[in-house]
């Protein structure tokens, strides 16, 4: 899905391996090696000291010391790394890319040590990237990557997935984007935008010009493509974004409104809800023939419908019960067990890309919360709660969420209210803003990108 | 118990002001302040004349999405003024207010529209001349974050195309 990208390989020698559009891997061979065992932090626990990492400016090119700062921001936005103040450091940039003074490291209370060198520039850009075990005093990654330069932000996100992966034993989420709404203008008369950016806030772009309102994107499975509500010729209806070709197009006229849609874990076909006369209900369109099948009928407004990742079930939003309650209904239709049971209306679920846990948005005695609960509904946790927010969405990892946070207006002119999208660790802490140009809505956070 | 009627009372008190701030001079649906309060301005079968001598918009309780009683005359008085002007076609907005989440209240907004509709069509109302959308949480018209905006929020607006 990346634009500008060389698919051609520019590598000279060496397995070479594609790890995404236009970047190149070969192995970089261990330089100093003295056994010991591999430092392993477990994370499944609810809550764990960050990690202390020091990341010096990679040597060579300026893009170094740039490609440095995105993958420290990345590991400490996790919240699960502690980037060592640089102030601190002994050992110089240049003189550890070469060989690492273990001991200079280890003194400042470093337990890993990232070092790289990035030459050439715009075409061709080589960067070695290698993590350093302090304490075994081993290499525990070594890489170089082969790109064209426009592509320096992605291999600084891929290099934090690899330092993610190798210390934590799990897949990262650094590698991928955000679809969300972009907002502007005056409540009563706000322009909604499809907007797309990277997860830690760069790269921005507007995907529509306003013209239409449009609302809750949601990315198909090989993130090429989005689904979401657009407001053109005055009938809201599920609509496709290519993020290749820059088109869209209406998925289909079913009669009424359509809303809601989520792509199947096999992406061929869309989980939607669409009104007719006085009810809402779950349909699944077929992407390839456009053929709607009925998975719920009659009994109130059935919204949010979201599959398992599995794709056997489909979780969704309904009132059939008097107010807004979670319900699991197996994914061809039938079978459906309500699973939320707390005090006040649940909304919004969205499965784990895990499959362990359903994220949710509560609203209860005024006050709106983000939540997860095991898929049989037992377990729940409220992670975040405030006067407005909603729709969460987890990282492909699913370690983190996204939702957006609403604030109440101050008077009856709509004063001091705004959307902002936060993020925060499936365990509860770490909630952070994230920085965007203008008010945001509706994050959906893509696969990783390969 | 008491909680509740003290918020079916701030309920019943926000309908009353409605009732008050539809007076067209306040209502936000009238094109610049001022134009037509009832007097010769007002084009005859115009949405200001709907909006000053009518009335464009009923109310709704919250999370209910049947048309009140009380608002039922409302909806009687736009059928007869399209009956008066045969020619008129006209787009059913719902909305819903800001206590709810996004996607259920866009379902919500569609189910107040139809509601309102079906009143129209039951009062002689030919189906095919009304369009209906929801809006959701999306257009509200009053800004506050309070009792009074989410009551005059959770509407029906009645709009000549």
């Amino acid at each position: 899905m990346t634009l500008n990208v060389n698919r051609r390989s520019l590598l000279t020698a060496g397995a070479a391996a594609m790890v995404a559009p236009g970047i190149w891997t070969t192995p970089l061979p261990a330089a100093a090696q003295s056994g010991g065992q591999p430092t392993i932090v477990d994370i499944t626990r609810a809550r764990t000291e960050p990690i202390p990492i020091a990341i010096p400016d990679m040597a060579g090119s300026p893009l170094g010391a740039q490609i440095s700062r995105v993958i420290t921001n990345n590991l400490r936005n996790s919240g699960l790394f502690r980037p060592v103040d640089r102030q601190a450091f002994i050992q110089t940039t240049e003189s550890a890319a070469a060989t690492p003074r273990f001991q200079d490291w280890r003194v400042i209370g470093a337990v890993a040590l990232v070092t790289g060198r990035v030459d050439g520039t715009g075409d061709r850009l080589r960067v070695e990237f290698r993590l350093w075990d302090i304490l075994p005093e081993q290499q525990a990654l070594g890489t170089a990557y082969n790109a064209t330069g426009s592509n320096w932000r992605q291999i600084a996100h891929i290099i934090s997935d690899d330092i993610y992966k190798r210390m934590l034993g799990e897949t990262g989420y650094f590698n991928t984007r955000i679809a969300y709404i972009a907002e502007t203008g005056p409540r009563d008369r706000r322009v909604r935008r499809l907007a797309i950016m990277d997860q830690d806030g760069e790269n921005n772009r507007f995907l529509t010009d306003g013209q239409f309102q449009a609302l809750t994107p949601r990315f198909h499975p090989d993130a090429t493509r989005i689904a979401f509500m657009s407001y053109q010729r005055n009938e809201p209806r599920v609509y496709l974004f290519n993020l290749e070709s820059g088109r869209q197009e209406v998925l289909g006229n079913f009669g009424g409104m359509t809303l809601s849609p989520r792509f199947s874990p096999d992406g061929r076909s869309v989980v939607l809800s669409a009104v007719r006369g006085g009810d809402a209900n779950i349909f699944v369109v077929d992407m390839a023939s456009r053929r709607e099948r009925q998975l719920t009928s009659g009994g109130g407004l059935d919204v949010s419908p979201c599959f398992s990742p599995d794709g056997t079930q489909i979780v969704f939003n309904s009132d059939r019960g008097g107010d807004q309650q979670i319900y699991v209904m197996d994914a061809g239709g039938g079978g459906a067990r309500r699973i939320s049971f707390g005090n006040g209306r649940y909304a919004t679920p969205v499965w784990s890309p895990r499959g362990d846990l359903i994220a949710f948005t509560r609203i209860a005695r005024g006050q709106f919360a983000i939540g997860v609960m095991r898929p049989d509904g037992s377990g729940e946790r409220i992670l975040s709660e405030g006067w407005g927010m909603e729709g969460p969405t987890f990282a492909p990892n699913g370690r983190v969420l996204m939702f957006y946070r609403e604030s109440a207006s101050r008077d009856n002119r709509g004063s001091g209210y705004s959307a902002r999208l936060s993020s925060i660790d499936i365990a509860g802490f770490n909630e952070r803003q994230i920085v965007t140009p203008t008010d945001a809505s509706d994050p959906s956070w893509s696969p990783l990108i390969s | 118990m008491a909680a509740t009627k003290t918020f079916l009372a701030a309920v019943a008190a926000a309908g009353l002001l409605v009732a008050c701030s539809s007076d067209p001079d306040t209502s936000a649906s009238t094109a610049g302040a001022g134009a037509g309060s009832g007097s010769g301005s007002v084009r005859p079968g115009s949405q200001e004349d709907l909006v000053a001598n009518v009335g464009d918009r009923v109310f709704f309780d919250t999370a209910l999405n049947g048309v009140r009683p009380d608002q039922r005359p409302v909806l009687q008085r736009q059928a007869a003024w399209l009956a008066q002007y045969p020619q008129n076609q006209v787009t059913v907005e719902g909305h819903a207010d800001e206590r709810g989440t996004r996607e259920y209240n866009l379902a919500l907004g569609q189910r107040r529209a139809n509601s309102a509709r079906d009143v129209l069509v039951a009062s002689g109302v030919a189906g095919s001349r009304i369009q209906t959308i929801s809006y959701g949480k999306d257009r509200p018209d009053a800004l506050g974050s309070n009792e009074d905006a989410w009551a005059r929020n959770r509407r029906a607006v009645t709009v000549v195309r």
